[in-house]
């Protein structure tokens, strides 16, 4: 029988880490589906979904710190939540699972489709990893390696988010799914932009489940700002999306989503 | 040996030793005898094994049994003793919100979950409050209008 490990703080949890490799387990909505059916099994669990350090959320300076282990639900109660990051954390799946699942679970399990990694991506967040020698802290797009691959090493926990707070910042977040609630997406596309005193000072955007990894080019952006014709930014993000046929779409209507959504966007 | 796992279920303390990562469904129904909790997907996307875990709506199909040592479980069986569930049988059975009755504990503790929150909902609040529940008999409408004839007419049950 497999047994069940109960750390009472972080330093706790990462002694066990490093002792007895665990199956790390917070919120377990997604490890649930993906490993239906293979217990029992002899690897230990450690359970980190109340682990007191993973659960804060605070402001420090001009950036939000969000504990790994906070669900959806907790965030969406946060009156420190801009709305930036509210718009597409609204829309993950359906009240029950955004009441289990955990923000560093999304992460960690690192699905091409995770629905909180574009906005991620283009607030240029980092992640704090933490280990019983010490803690680093990464930038999101050097975490992410390909489909279910992290830089997350052995003995390392994923212990919190830091997001830049962007003030005055908007952003458009379209989610394509077979249905409203619960569906994974097909594609998201999520763009941010600064549009202080009126004029176009900075434009983000990220394309998630149609590459690897999160879709973004500093490049391009950089392009849109100089005012380079849509037609050309279009042919620039075309060459970056690299979807696939799967279950849940074709590759072919994930590339027509995207630029459609991009060009609406853009003539915005 | 696997370590005792001890919580809350509707009301009465138990603890049991079990396999942690079995789901809280399988525990409920099979060593507890709770069938009241449906599985319809496995997978987090049907709401029929809803139950409270803290207060919350939870899928239990998705929650490993060792994550509910030391909190409070409350299924429809704990559900069905409270007024509030009365209220809200009598309003289903008058709106005709039951067919087949395969998601009708899920959608009754997903509405539950609503009313403790907000009380006065709107119709797109209750509409996003199920979105995780599906009913294939229904349509949904009946259902709605059980649940928003429930808050005006249960005054004082919810906050």
């Amino acid at each position: 029988m497999a047994v069940a490990v109960y750390p009472r703080n972080l330093a706790e949890a990462l002694r066990i880490l490093e002792i007895q490799s665990p199956l790390v387990l917070a919120g377990g909505t997604d490890l649930m589906v993906k490993r239906a059916g293979t217990y029992p099994d002899e690897c230990p669990v450690m359970y980190i979904g109340n682990l007191p350090e993973l659960r804060q959320i605070s402001r420090q300076g001009e950036e939000l710190r969000v504990g790994a282990a906070c669900t959806f639900t907790e965030l969406l109660a946060s009156p420190l939540l801009p709305d930036y990051l509210r718009v597409p954390l609204a829309q993950i799946a359906s009240p029950a699972i955004r009441n289990a699942a955990t923000i560093g679970g999304n992460l960690c399990n690192a699905s091409p489709a995770a629905d909180a990694l574009p906005m991620l991506y283009a607030l240029d967040a980092h992640f704090i990893l933490v280990s019983a020698a010490g803690e680093c802290r990464m930038p999101v797009r050097d975490f992410f390696l390909g489909p279910g691959k992290t830089m997350l090493a052995a003995g390392q926990l994923l212990a919190e988010i830091r997001i830049p707070i962007r003030e005055g910042w908007r952003c458009i977040y379209r989610k394509v799914g077979m249905r409203r609630a619960n569906s994974l997406s097909k594609l998201s596309f999520y763009a941010l932009s600064d549009c202080a005193g009126g004029r176009l000072q900075d434009i983000r955007i990220a394309f998630g489940a149609v590459a690897p990894t999160v879709v973004r080019s500093r490049e391009a952006e950089m392009k849109i700002l100089s005012g380079l014709p849509v037609e050309e930014i279009i042919l620039m993000y075309n060459g970056l999306i690299k979807p696939i046929d799967d279950a849940r779409s074709s590759s072919r209507y994930r590339r027509e989503a995207c630029i459609r959504l991009l060009k609406q966007y853009l003539q915005s | 040996m696997g370590e005792k796992i001890s919580f809350v279920l509707n009301g009465a303390n138990v603890s049991l030793e079990t396999e942690p990562m079995r789901r809280l469904l399988d525990v409920l129904r099979e060593d507890f005898g709770l069938t009241g909790s449906k599985e319809g997907c496995g997978e987090g996307e049907c709401g029929a094994c809803a139950v409270l875990v803290d207060g919350r709506l939870i899928n239990s199909c998705l929650m490993p049994v060792l994550a509910v040592q030391g909190k409070r479980v409350v299924t429809i069986e704990g559900f069905r003793e409270t007024a509030r569930f009365h209220a809200l049988s009598g309003s289903f059975d008058r709106a005709g919100a039951v067919q087949c009755g395969f998601c009708t504990p899920g959608m009754l503790l997903a509405a539950e979950a609503l009313l403790t929150d907000n009380p006065d909902p709107t119709e797109e609040d209750i509409r996003g409050a199920l979105s995780g529940n599906l009913c294939r008999c229904t349509g949904y409408t009946a259902i709605v209008e059980a649940i928003r004839n429930a808050a005006r007419e249960g005054e004082g049950l919810w906050p």
